[in-house]
This record gives structure tokens, C-alpha cells and sequence, in this order.
């Protein structure tokens, strides 16, 4: 993968964050494994990379009138442990099972919103 | 509590993974939390800034975090998150809400192909 490819996909990466509120890690991983860091180093590098794209993003969606600011501190508050931990445990794991057990997470994430959305009245 | 225990969650996930734990914030603001699309997107923006602090420094310690392929990908995304704010308040929730969910099932997919 070259570098002009792992920036164009580094901007659908920020699209998928401003659009559905995510870090845009789950594009920034398998790039930046395709230029040629390791997993472990990728997920590291992800994380930094995120960090202005989800403030400028918070910072949109602030003006928008979108933000629940309480919620939105007390999840990154709580989530700080829980971060050092999972960090703790990637950088000594293998992790073929774990990431198996979250992609069934999402199966059934994904069904749920789907089967909700489409009970809603129009 | 929901929020704490939603907090917890997405922490772990996120570091372990390296994504911001927004696949995992988002639809538990939306299930359990029963907020609206658009408030979940833009709450869970904030709270990833904080997690994903907290997993840098962690890796940062092991000596895994790269700062020039961060910019490489990151001053790009700069770019993308402000056409995707931008997008969202003028697409239907509806349709979101079914985007969201097919965006799950890809990362899904891969994860269990991978």
C-alpha cells in the first residue's frame, strides 16, 4: 500500500467518524498494518491518530447542538481504566479468538438496530 | 451506572483493538441509553477523545505508538470527519440508523474471516 492510498483512506476514515460517530480506528488498523506496522504498533498509532479527528468532530457536533456533555465525560471517565487494561492485555495476547467473539457482538448489534428502525413508525 | 458500565466496555474494546470504542458507545447509547442517532454519534465523539488518550499513553509506555504514520493518516481524516458531521445533519435518521448497521456487518465479517 503506498502512502498517497493510506492518506486518501485516512479521509473515508474521518468520513465514517463524523458520519456514525466512531473513531475511525477500525480503517486506521488494517491501513496502517498494510504500510507495513505491526498489529500491536497499529492499534497504538490509531489511537493517537484519532484524537483530532473526534475533537474537531465533538467540536462540530457541539455547534450542531448534538452533545450530551455529562454522558459523553462520565463513558470517557469510566472507559479510562478499562483502556489501561485492554492495552495491558493486547500488547501480551493473542487475539484471533477475542476479535472473533466482538464480530458476533456486532453481528447481533447491527440486527438489533436494524429490527428497531424498522419497527419505528415513519 | 448504564454510562459507566458503557464507558467500561468501550474502554476495554477500544485499546484492545485500537478503534475508538464507538462501534461500542453508539449502540449502547442507542439500546440501553435510548438516545436519538445523532446525539449518540456526537456523544460518543467526546467520550473516544478521552479513551483513546488513555490507550496512547498506555502503548506509548510499551514504545508502540508511531507519530508520523499518525499524522499520515490522521491529518487526512482531519478533513473527512468535517464533510461527515456535515453529511449527517442533512441525511434521515432512518437512514443512517440502516448505514450504521450495514457498516457493523462489514467490520463484522472481517473480523470473523480475519
Amino acid at each position: 500500500m503506498t502512502y498517497v492510498l493510506a492518506a486518501l483512506l485516512g479521509v473515508v476514515a474521518g468520513g465514517l467518524a463524523g458520519m456514525f460517530g466512531v473513531g475511525g480506528g477500525i480503517l486506521f488498523v488494517p491501513v496502517l498494518v498494510g504500510i507495513g506496522l505491526t498489529q500491536v504498533h497499529a492499534e497504538a498509532t490509531s489511537l493517537l491518530a484519532m484524537i483530532p479527528v473526534v475533537l474537531l468532530g465533538v467540536w462540530r457536533q457541539n455547534k450542531y447542538g448534538n452533545v450530551r456533555w455529562r454522558s459523553s465525560l462520565t463513558i470517557g471517565i469510566a472507559s479510562i481504566g478499562a483502556a489501561v487494561g485492554g492495552a495491558a492485555v493486547a500488547v501480551s495476547l493473542p487475539e484471533s479468538t477475542l476479535k472473533r467473539l466482538f464480530g458476533v457482538l456486532l453481528l447481533f448489534t447491527a440486527a438489533q438496530i436494524t429490527w428497531r428502525t424498522s419497527r419505528k413508525p415513519k | 451506572m448504564r454510562l459507566l458500565l458503557i464507558g467500561l466496555t468501550a474502554g476495554f474494546f477500544s485499546a484492545l483493538f485500537g478503534v475508538g470504542g464507538g462501534i461500542v458507545i453508539v449502540p449502547l447509547l442507542l439500546l440501553a441509553g435510548r438516545f436519538e442517532l445523532r446525539n449518540a454519534t456526537a456523544t460518543s465523539l467526546g467520550a473516544i477523545a478521552i479513551t483513546a488518550a488513555a490507550g496512547v499513553v498506555t502503548y506509548a509506555v510499551h514504545g508502540a505508538v508511531e507519530p508520523v504514520y499518525a499524522a499520515l493518516v490522521g491529518i487526512p481524516a482531519t478533513g473527512g470527519v468535517l464533510l461527515g458531521t456535515a453529511l449527517q445533519q442533512r441525511l434521515p435518521v432512518r437512514t443512517l440508523s440502516y448505514l450504521f448497521a450495514a457498516m457493523l456487518v462489514v467490520i463484522a465479517i472481517r473480523m470473523l474471516v480475519a
